[in-house]
């Protein structure tokens, strides 16, 4: 054991020694939330929409120069009928169409409530969505106001159409995404380098000739890298939420404990690498080509799996990070409890002991 | 007598370490300088100022008449360079490597072809010419890389460590060529840990603690030292090296 | 007492079944230095990885302390020290550090072992916070020495310890080295260096996989068959080139500041002087040379 922990502290003391590549490691989950946050939360403004008001009544009248006012907008024409509307979105003039039913102030008045179409161009998912949550709360503003002075409860309903994309995808998804891609980036490469780096230091052998177990010598490598990625699952949750706004719906253990287990899946993953290969270069490009690519393609954070043809959509079954990605999405943003999640989880442990499987058994105790 | 390297008051330093402490020296034409000296002594970093790649802090040095400073490409084109580390491509073939570094030199195609045939003639290795290098012995490798190392003719080539590992036969063998290379009229500058083969040097320089603390003949300096090889020269000057290192 | 014992040792090489090691045989006794005496890629790296039990061998046995090296590679691994081919250390940890990583590896403590290693590290002592990358070579090789020993090893493996460092490094690097051969210590090792031969117990001349001579440097220098004289002129490369020419010639080569040279028949040393003076060479010397190793290991690669 206290071979071990020595093993441990040397390798620290390499990680802490390589400044640069710590920096990087720790930089880079900050930069990369940073930027997809920016990209998320830029505010939207002189968006071009159009309101077709069928009602032409005075409550429309006063929803409408209320969004007038507003600099997000721009107010383009009055177009009427749908086709023309479908047209000018599928031609991208407009972002946003807000259609007042005819006799609007009627049945707010004498039903207490009524309702406005809020149709938004969801491709770009990230404007769509700052833009509907404008006009609600520029429709809810008036309700109040209309409530204060009327003895009778208003209600308008914005009824959301999202075009194109109605689930919004890909919206606060990304931070499921770069942590998976970060975690995959840190375990995979970085364990598989710091062993191969052994080997081809020479160092690999006197390890190999000491009584010290060389599964060991793989085990002791893998632990920094296990500390140094929950700090960066720390760092991106802290951002998410406290920078970017975005909550931790469901549980915050269980999204560790998942967390943990795909740390785990990854350092396997690495030690394989490593196993397999006697260059950094090609531990490297291994890493990069092999894992960080297919990660970046079938985990479903930047396309989505369901539109791939079916002999994609069935390899994206072995990436690990597609499992990952599915069930940090339903702790994070939907909330789920683990029942919900089992199943992921098993897949990811099943994945997890394979490698492992044949990592300890294409382990070579001696050099050839 | 032409002198192709003239070295004067050379420094170098690297913020409070000074490297190399004002060397001065010359080689003549033709000559064998061998260039001794510790590990730390200095010489590497003095061969990288001589090779153009390194410029000095203070001093002044010109290279087959080319300023160290201002001329550095000028020198280029004048020197060749063989080290035990880094000499040929393993991954391409015998003649491979030499269109390569012949073509580096700006050789014309007609030339390369001439002058690659007669190295591989007088190397013997004719037959080797389509192998690749990584399946050659390391001597072999050796001696081709030093052929390679002059085959755009230059004034002077510096070798360092160029017989590391080989054979006594082989060594002796590639000792052929830095004569014959040095009776054609070529200018070798040499360091080695081997000391018998400072025997084979003209002049030898031993480097300690980024000075030149003996520069001779063999013969000139054994006698100074009173001592019987150049070995016991060696240790003599070395041992007092204070620089740790 | 034999400590190490290689018998018909053969190792082949990849798919294009290169022979690295030829039918190997020799043994080493407790308390010996034992040097593999050869060029680059003689087979002398293969001979000790075998021992080390990092490759299995292709035909042949070997066994270090009485131990098989295939089979109780467990247990050798617990008593050998080895200091691979270029320095094995982390460059970037410490002189300090390195110490005691390979100490705590190979289950001890740098105190406890303290007085084994105590004259090669007071040497570097002084460096011991300096990062092991940014050591001379002579003082890396004293470091990589420390860390093969620092768990007192019944056998220590050095594949070439003295190669890149210059002559008073290898010095001190051979009296650390006698020190610990009073210590009990058998010493395996290899180098490419002939002066190095004489400094040990016995030695194997190794060229392309085969053991060309073994014996005691004395013996082998001994059993040299011809006579042989160092001859000197001003100019070397004359002097070479027309030895080269003699018709009485058996051998010659340089060698340091003499040539050495061999007759066919009944030596004839004042024809020699003669027949070089003729040729123009200047201040010709004949004596009769003191033969070393590498005159024996030149004549055995023929």
């Amino acid at each position: 054991m206290k071979q071990f922990l020595s093993f441990v502290r040397k390798e620290f003391l390499h990680v802490l020694r390589d400044r640069k590549t710590l920096f990087i490691l720790f930089g880079m989950p900050v930069v990369q939330i940073l930027i997809f946050g920016f990209a998320l939360t830029n505010e939207v403004k002189n968006s071009t929409i159009v309101v077709v008001d069928n009602a032409k009544d005075l409550s429309s009248q006063a929803i409408i120069t209320r969004i007038e006012a507003s600099r997000y907008f721009q107010i383009e024409k009055n177009l009427v009928g749908s086709k023309e509307l479908e047209a000018a979105f599928r031609t991208g003039e407009i972002k946003m169409a807000i259609v007042f039913p005819a006799g609007f102030a009627e049945s707010l008045q004498h039903q207490n409530t009524a309702q406005i179409q809020v149709i938004a161009d969801a491709s770009d998912p990230n404007t769509a969505t700052t833009l509907t949550n404008y006009v609600s709360s520029i429709i809810r503003d008036y309700q109040t106001e209309m409530n204060v002075t009327n003895q009778l409860p208003y209600r308008i309903q914005p009824e959301l159409r999202m075009l194109y994309n109605p689930q919004l995808k890909g919206a606060p998804n990304f931070v499921p995404g770069v942590m998976s891609l970060v975690l995959m980036l840190v375990c995979v490469m970085m364990t598989a380098i710091s062993i191969v780096k052994e080997k081809e230091n020479g160092t690999m052998e006197i390890l190999l000739v000491s009584p010290f177990k060389p599964i060991m010598v793989v085990l002791a490598k893998a632990l920094p890298y296990l500390l140094l990625s929950i700090i960066n699952v720390i760092t991106i949750l802290l951002l998410s939420v406290f920078v970017l706004d975005l909550p931790i719906v469901g549980s915050i253990l269980l999204l560790f404990g998942e967390s943990i287990l795909f740390i785990i899946t990854c350092l396997t993953l690495g030690i394989f690498i490593s196993v397999k290969t006697d260059s950094q270069q090609t531990a490297m490009l291994i890493s990069l080509v092999g894992m960080l690519l297919p990660t970046l393609l079938f985990s479903g954070f930047l396309f989505p799996i369901e539109n791939m043809p079916l002999p994609l959509q069935v390899f994206s079954n072995i990436v690990p990070a597609k499992w990952y990605y599915l069930m940090v999405k339903s702790i994070m943003i939907k909330g789920l409890g683990f029942s919900y999640i089992w199943k992921e989880t098993l897949i990811l442990v099943g994945i997890t002991l394979f490698l492992l499987l044949i990592s300890l058994k294409s382990f070579k105790i001696r050099l050839a | 007598m032409e002198q192709v390297i003239v070295c004067n008051g050379l420094t170098k330093r690297f913020g409070d370490f000074t490297a190399v402490d004002s060397i001065t020296f010359e080689v003549n034409k033709g000559e064998i300088f061998g260039f001794l000296g510790a590990n730390g002594a200095g010489k590497t970093t003095a061969m990288r100022m001589l090779c153009g790649l390194s410029t000095p802090s203070s001093g002044k040095a010109t290279i087959a008449g080319f300023d160290v400073y201002k001329q550095t490409e000028q020198i280029k084109k004048n020197i060749g360079y063989m080290s035990q580390k880094f000499s040929l491509y393993d991954d391409l073939t015998v003649q491979e490597n030499i269109t390569f570094f012949a073509g580096i030199y700006g050789i014309s195609d007609a030339e390369i072809k001439k002058n690659g045939d007669d190295l591989l003639l007088r190397l013997g290795m004719q037959d080797q010419a389509k192998k690749m290098v990584s399946s050659l012995p390391l001597g072999w490798k050796q001696k081709l890389a030093f052929s390679t190392a002059v085959i755009h003719k230059p004034k002077i080539v510096f070798l360092d460590e160029p017989t590391g590992g080989v054979d006594p036969v082989t060594r002796r063998q590639f000792w052929e060529l830095i004569y014959e290379a040095a009776d054609n009229g070529i200018t070798i500058f040499v360091t080695t840990h081997y000391m018998d083969e400072a025997e084979y040097c003209k002049r030898v320089s031993i480097m300690v603690d980024g000075k030149v603390a003996a520069l001779d003949t063999p013969s000139n300096l054994k006698e100074q030292f009173g001592a019987n090889t150049m070995d016991e020269v060696f240790y003599h000057l070395a041992r007092e090296a204070k620089r740790g290192e | 007492m034999h400590s190490v014992i290689v018998s018909h040792l053969t190792k082949i090489y990849g798919k294009e079944k290169k022979v690295a090691v030829d039918d190997v045989s020799f043994s080493v006794d407790k308390g010996e230095i034992f040097g593999l005496i050869g060029a680059d890629g003689a087979g002398k790296t293969t001979i000790f990885r075998v021992l080390t039990t990092l490759l299995l061998p292709d035909g042949g046995s070997a066994s270090v302390g009485g131990l098989d090296v295939v089979k109780d590679f467990e247990q050798i691994r617990q008593t050998i020290g080895y200091m691979p081919g270029k320095f094995s250390l982390y460059q970037d940890l410490t002189v300090e550090e390195n110490l005691s990583f390979f100490a705590t590896l190979f289950g001890t403590t740098v105190a406890e072992n303290y007085e084994l290693i105590k004259d090669i590290y007071v040497q570097i002592a002084p460096f011991k916070n300096r990062r092991a990358g940014k050591l001379s070579g002579g003082m890396k090789q004293k470091l990589a020495l420390c860390c093969a020993l620092i768990h007192k090893p019944n056998v220590l493996f050095l594949d070439e310890p003295t190669t890149g460092v210059d002559p008073v490094s290898r010095k001190e690097f051979w009296e650390m080295l006698k020190r610990l051969k009073e210590q009990d210590i058998t010493i395996l090792l290899s180098t490419t260096y002939m002066d190095e031969a004489n400094l040990c117990d016995r030695i194997a001349l190794i060229q392309e996989g085969k053991i060309l001579s073994i014996d005691t440097p004395a013996n082998i220098i001994k059993s040299y068959p011809d006579v042989l004289f160092a001859v000197k002129a001003t100019n070397m490369h004359q002097l070479l080139q027309q030895l080269l020419r003699y018709p009485e010639r058996l051998s010659s080569y340089a060698f340091g500041e003499f040539a050495h040279f061999s007759f066919k028949g009944t030596p004839d040393t004042d024809g020699l002087v003669t027949y070089l003076e003729q040729h123009g060479l200047k201040e010709v010397m004949v004596k009769t040379a003191d033969i070393t190793i590498e005159d024996s290991f030149i004549k055995l690669l023929g």
